[in-house]
């Protein structure tokens, strides 16, 4: 407190009824001061918490204004329907699918990489792993988390793709594979982690009871443990997909720039986020037609993602109302 | 009598065949983490096998060119470091106010419930749309170009969310008793919190943004759609001049087809990874110094 306080004197019964007034006045100009202070920097720490809001405002504002430029001049029935994406040639065509399904692919194939690994990991840190060992394993797991993406782009694209086309000859030099396999092991420890803490969230009473009942530990892993965090589970999975989706660096280096419509993951693709490191990298004047692409590829991509995070978020939501 | 004799005879506990399988299934989820770790490793050795005969002080200091064994990585290294400090002088203000408001101020009201759930959401939106929203409103409606400041501001949003999450943890790590005992002690709130909680949470705070930070250095995706140039053989003189980071210029070469340009990417990645082994060595020291000194 930096006011000073009314000084204090020993009061004569005479103004004892005026001291008593002064250092309620007093008090009370403290009060307010303290008030209006405390109601400023309310405000202002309110402000800040709104960022985050303008944010997404500020994206799905700038997202919406050159989609709608965009599909001013393209048909949304042909953004959605047709199988060509060329929008960078003469002969122009705006089907969305082949940059979907490249998407798609590469995603699938993180995910059957991220997923059982990813999980089988978590049983291991949570459930067979001694508390000592964990504490060592999670930090260097959670490095894999924190390499920067073209770091993985490098790996994918200059040591698995060479590796792999020892065993398939026919693999092109950018493919789907690598890029999916190394992205997976980039989202195994986002898995990891977040399964490994729904399953601790169990209370360890519900492990008690099934031994007691003479479960083994494998079933009271597979029968207890892992029902009871399936909501956080499969939060985490559908985090991990929304992840795969919106990774770039791994598929602009590794996966190729060619938008086929293709399920086949030996050859080049290019997948939504490819497409907009592959327009930003020219350079785009504002209110081309190229420019306005990467913006509706864009707002195809954060509705997606965003439904998907919405949606683990509700499954989050719902396994922490069980056990808190 | 007789339904105890046919589950007897029906229950075949087969305990060691259970066992057995448990046995498997433990050495199954041991082995994902190997694989996780053998790639971490293999990745590492990789990059470094590639990488540690570009390393030298000549690599350091000059700039890209069209010679791969003249190009290093001047420019790239001091976009680097510039972005960095202007992204933590703008995001760690904003993050911890935003946090405090959030954990120690904020009504529990509808407002409050979405501003909460919005920044988890951020948090998961993929960095390229970062990028995108960096484009339309900094580069575009700002004005400001392919500028440092512009990549600054878009790096900033980006990370914002990261360190609104790591302070909240940290703020809601400082026991209720601390706030309770500045209360009664007639402190207000934010004078409890400045002088109470606040100290006792900043090793959290500090952490988890040195962590946000190093995420930061390593962004590639969104400071490519801003439009930060691949190619730039000068340093930045102010906050307006064009700019290029380490991420870009180890895209820029892995992206040629000379196997000469691919050994200079893994140089550049191995200072990248020392880069932000410093910045999580850093944290990790700061935050056991900083909480020695509070004990509950």
């Amino acid at each position: 407190m930096t006011t000073e306080p009314t000084p204090v004197t020993m009061p004569t019964p005479i103004d004892r009824r005026a001291w008593v007034e002064r250092v309620l006045t007093g008090t009370q100009r403290i009060d307010r001061i303290r008030q209006v202070r405390e109601s400023i920097v309310l405000a202002v720490l309110f402000l800040a918490a709104l960022v985050s809001i303008g944010t997404t405002l500020g994206i799905i504002y700038t997202l919406a204004i050159e989609t709608f430029h965009f599909f001013q001049r393209v048909s949304i029935v042909d953004f959605l329907t047709d199988t060509q994406w060329t929008p960078l040639f003469t002969e122009k065509h705006f089907g969305i699918w082949p940059l979907l399904t490249a998407t798609l692919v590469v995603s699938a194939i993180a995910m059957l990489v991220a997923l059982p690994l990813g999980l089988l990991a978590a049983i291991g840190l949570s459930e067979y792993a001694s508390p000592r060992l964990g504490a060592i394993v999670k930090p260097i797991l959670e490095i894999l988390a924190g390499v920067p993406t073209v770091v993985y782009g490098y790996f994918a694209l200059l040591f698995v793709t060479p590796l792999l086309k020892r065993f398939i000859p026919q693999l092109e030099v950018f493919n789907a594979l690598s890029a999916g396999l190394v992205m997976g092991i980039m989202i195994l420890p986002l898995v990891a982690s977040l399964s490994e803490d729904a399953m601790r969230a169990v209370p360890q009473s519900l492990r008690e009871g099934a031994y007691a009942l003479g479960a083994t530990k494998l079933e009271v892993v597979w029968r207890v443990v892992v029902p009871s965090s399936l909501s956080g589970i499969v939060a985490a999975f559908i985090l991990a997909v929304s992840r795969a989706i919106g990774e770039t660096m791994i598929v602009a280096i590794a996966a190729g720039q060619v938008p086929r419509f293709t399920l086949n993951p030996l050859v080049a693709m290019e997948t939504m986020t490819a497409y907009i490191v592959q327009v930003s990298l020219g350079d785009t004047p504002h209110g081309t037609l190229e420019y306005q692409t990467i913006f509706a590829v864009g707002t195809t991509l954060f509705v997606i993602t965003m439904a998907l995070n919405l949606l683990s978020y509700r499954f989050l939501q719902r396994f922490r109302e069980v056990y808190e | 009598m007789t339904a105890e004799r046919s589950i007897d005879r029906e229950f075949e506990p087969r305990l060691a065949l259970r066992r057995r399988l448990g046995t498997l299934f433990g050495i199954l989820s041991a082995a994902a983490i190997v694989i996780g770790l053998t790639a971490l490793a293999v990745l590492i050795a990789d990059v470094v096998r590639d990488g540690w005969h570009v390393l030298s002080w000549d690599f350091l200091t000059s700039f890209p060119s069209r010679r791969p064994e003249q190009a290093g990585i001047r420019s790239a290294l001091v976009g680097t470091l510039y972005l960095l400090v202007l992204v933590a002088i703008m995001a760690f203000p904003l993050g911890l106010a935003a946090a405090l408001y959030l954990e120690e101020f904020a009504p529990k009201n509808r407002l409050t419930a979405i501003i909460e759930v919005n920044i988890s959401n951020l948090a998961a939106v993929p960095s390229i749309v970062y990028g995108l929203l960096g484009l339309g409103v900094f580069v575009r409606t700002f004005m400001l170009g392919r500028s440092l400041i512009a990549g600054a501001l878009t790096l900033s949003l980006l990370v914002l969310p990261i360190i609104i999450i790591a302070a909240r943890e940290a703020l809601r790590a400082v026991p209720p008793s601390i706030r309770e005992a500045g209360l009664a002690l007639g402190a207000s709130r934010w004078q409890t919190v400045r002088h109470f909680v606040l100290p006792a949470a900043l090793p959290g705070i500090l952490t988890g943004t040195i962590l946000a930070l190093a995420r930061a250095i390593g962004e590639t995706a969104p400071l490519i759609t801003i439009g930060a140039l691949t190619y730039v053989a000068f340093t930045p003189k102010s906050i307006f001049d064009p700019f290029t980071v380490l991420p870009i210029q180890i895209f820029n070469w892995i992206s040629r087809p000379q196997p000469a340009f691919h050994e200079r990417a893994a140089g550049g990645i191995i200072v990248l990874l020392v880069v932000l082994l410093v910045f999580n060595g850093l944290a990790i020291v700061l935050r056991a110094r900083l909480q020695r000194r509070i004990r509950y």
